[in-house]
């Protein structure tokens, strides 16, 4: 009894939103509004059962570990931003955070992000099995297997260069930048078909639950 | 001092951070395990920030009334419920808090996201020209992989699928290293800049 | 309004009706298309497979509800495919919203398979900071999870004993939607302590994740709805990932359809105008 009155609350409150698209309404907006409301209490609950309570609450009051009186006199000090009298006091708090994390960003990114990425580009820089592939069993995908790598290694390197602004792209520099220009496009309309990809699978999903769940007419 | 004291903070926090990279032992491996277990709690108060923001913003629309100031009460009452409800039961499986996760909160979050598809469609029909040969270029890539990737592809030519991976697993690929490598290099020189104190947009205000 | 103007200027709630028909018709008639197995996915099915009965597999849920039809398959078929091989399954999250859609995932799997929570399986929870976690989590994990996500200490379960961070873990697994995610996992768990990283992402972040599995970064990556159905695919079980493929491949033939229509009647007006 209870899951079916669940199973009709979801169903309503799916074509509240999906009302949206006939035009804007009061039904939409509700919805729109509660769904931020109980979104909000879903992420103060787990901070509080998830974080605070383990991390904070019970090391310092239930095992008296004193030193985390620092982390929680400068969470106070976070919430102070709200006043703006007092505001300035956030400053201490956002520094560590904004600090710790350029600290793990510069270390992490330069190391996977740029020297892991650089070097597997250039190894392996040529496959031989794949060239001799192409000329044993001449074909399509033998063809493109075979210009693979150098498509990569020109790819990136041209890419690469036409995200350095600091010179004008003119003459040969300007022909490896358009070049560069050529990769970015194919990957942005990989990117845009994935996108695609992805946003029909969410309403597949909505809809398999109202045509399942719902309404019981998939098996 | 109400900004060379967050800076040293900031000074402080970052060296500790880099420094236990290549030195992963006392006291900078110690230093490393306080400053991260005091990060997960400061990081909950910048979200408790968020929420206090959130009801500031719906109280004064109670009290001020402008048009449509009767849906922060929706708000508010969603909240003020969901949140009793899981302070008394917690958020175990099974709970009334776990209920009205999956029959509340979840049907709506898809539903919003999933709206995207209609306006993706809108968009591939009315906004999506080939106005140049990059445009088509583009065009052609999203069409190659968006047929590749479905089972649909492989019954209209047995190639489709492979050339789809290929096109994937190599020229998207190396356009995506580039951005991967821009953006790093990107990311290296604000943190240093921020680290340094050079960088200060975070301490905004008086 | 001429005719090209017309087709141009369609109203878009009929390009809107008839999205919704490309995807409600195959799911009430389903055609049956056969799901083809792309390289990330059997390289992530094998980083699996190679792990013998026993192993600690760590899996973090780092998506919502939002993303729930892509990813949730994922997390479906990972635990069954675990119980399947006696692995135990060590489950955390860097979003909230993960916790109990990991936990759903994994106790549906462990109903099927006979396995018990604290023994087989365990949910450490959630705890916000992204990067920060895995770092705190890669050198002392019960410091970092005093208690599970239900608030009970974690001293109390079996499959915890003996695990002190990251060196005990065999497998990390990260089914993401966003930031924190699969990238901070590969940069830490993977780039830092040399930790074997999977990855399950949306459709959305899947292309950019490829210069990861390329460069070994990553053993192997499930992309989106498709990812989870080429999954299921290998594992022999029909889920709802694959029943959703039929209504993918026509709503992606109705929006090729649309891109060439539509690009069709713009060149057709373009040479009109010259």
């Amino acid at each position: 009894m209870i899951e079916t009155l669940g199973i009709w609350i979801a169903a309503l409150l799916t074509l509240c939103i999906l009302s949206f698209l006939y035009k804007d309404n009061p039904f939409y907006k509700f919805a729109e509004h509660l769904f931020v409301g109980v979104s909000a209490a879903y992420w103060a609950v787990y901070y509080y059962f998830n974080i605070l309570y383990p991390n904070l609450i019970q090391p310092l009051f239930g095992r008296g570990q004193l030193l985390l009186i620092i982390p929680l006199a400068l969470g106070i000090m976070m919430i102070m931003r709200l006043f703006p009298k007092v505001g300035w006091v956030s400053r201490w708090p956002l520094a560590f955070i904004v600090g710790s994390y350029s600290g793990y960003n510069l270390i992490t990114y330069l190391q996977s992000n740029a020297v892991d990425q650089v070097r597997a580009t250039l190894v392996p820089f040529i496959q031989i099995e794949s060239w001799k592939n192409l000329f044993t069993n001449p074909g399509v995908m033998t063809f493109l297997n075979a210009i693979a790598i150098p498509v990569v290694v020109v790819g990136v390197t041209t890419g690469v260069i036409y995200f350095f602004f600091s010179k004008e792209h003119k003459g040969v520099f300007g022909g490896f930048a358009r070049t560069g220009v050529w990769f970015l496009m194919i990957a942005f309309g990989a990117s845009f078909g994935y996108t695609v990809m992805a946003r029909i699978s969410l309403l597949i999903g909505r809809v398999y639950f109202l045509l399942h769940d719902w309404l019981g007419l998939i098996q | 001092m109400k900004k060379e004291i967050p800076l040293l903070i900031t000074f402080i926090a970052g060296m500790v951070m880099i420094l236990q990279f290549f030195i992963p032992h006392r006291p900078f491996s110690d230093l490393q395990q306080l400053f991260n277990t005091w990060f997960l709690i400061i990081t909950v108060f910048a979200m408790i920030l968020g929420l206090g923001n959130l009801f500031k913003v719906h109280t004064k629309r109670l009290q001020r009334r402008p048009k449509g100031w009767w849906y922060s009460i929706v708000l508010l009452a969603g909240f003020a419920v969901m949140f009793t409800v899981g302070m008394v039961w917690g958020p175990a499986r099974g709970t009334p808090f776990d209920y009205l996760f999956w029959n509340v909160h979840i049907p709506m979050s898809s539903m919003m996201f999933a709206l995207l598809a209609f306006f993706v469609a809108s968009a591939s029909y009315r906004a999506f020209r080939a106005r140049t040969p990059e445009a088509t270029l583009l065009l052609v890539s999203a069409i190659l992989v968006m047929i590749g990737r479905v089972p649909l592809g492989n019954y209209i030519w047995d190639k489709l699928p492979l050339i789809g991976d290929w096109i994937m697993s190599y020229p998207n690929m190396a356009g995506q290293r580039a951005i991967m490598i821009g953006i790093a290099l990107g990311i290296v020189s604000t943190s240093l800049r921020i680290i340094l104190g050079i960088e200060r947009t975070y301490l905004s205000g008086k | 309004m001429s005719i090209l103007e017309r087709f141009e200027k369609v109203d878009r709630r009929i390009i809107f009706l008839l999205t919704l028909l490309a995807v409600v018709i195959p799911l009430l008639l389903p055609i049956g298309f056969k799901i083809k197995v792309s390289e990330p996915v059997q390289k992530f099915y094998e980083a699996v497979e190679a792990l013998p009965p026993g192993s600690k597999v760590l899996v973090s849920s780092e998506y919502d509800p939002s993303t729930m039809p892509e990813v949730y398959p994922m997390n479906q078929a990972l635990a069954r495919h675990c119980f399947k091989k006696d692995i135990k399954i060590i489950g955390m999250g860097l979003w909230p919203q993960g916790i109990p859609l990991n936990q759903a995932s994994m106790e549906q799997a462990a109903e099927e398979y006979g396995k018990e929570y604290g023994v087989d399986y365990v949910n450490l929870g959630y705890k916000a900071g992204g990067i920060v976690v895995i770092s705190a989590a890669a050198e002392n994990m019960p410091n970092t999870f005093p208690l599970d996500y239900a608030g009970r200490p974690i001293e109390e379960f079996e499959i915890m004993k003996g695990i002190r961070n990251f060196d005990n873990i065999d497998l990390i697994i990260s089914l993401s939607a966003g930031d924190p995610g699969v990238r901070h996992w590969v940069m830490i768990a993977q780039g830092r302590y040399g930790k074997k990283v999977a990855g399950g992402v949306t459709a959305v972040s899947a292309p950019a994740f490829y210069p990861y599995l390329d460069a070994g970064q990553l053993q192997g990556l499930l992309g989106g709805m498709k990812g989870a159905a080429e999954y299921e695919t290998i594992l022999g079980a029909s889920g709802t990932a694959s029943r959703g493929m039929d209504a993918q491949s026509i709503a992606h033939g109705l929006i090729i359809f649309f891109i060439l229509f539509a690009n069709f009647f713009y060149l057709l007006g373009k040479r009109k105008k010259r």
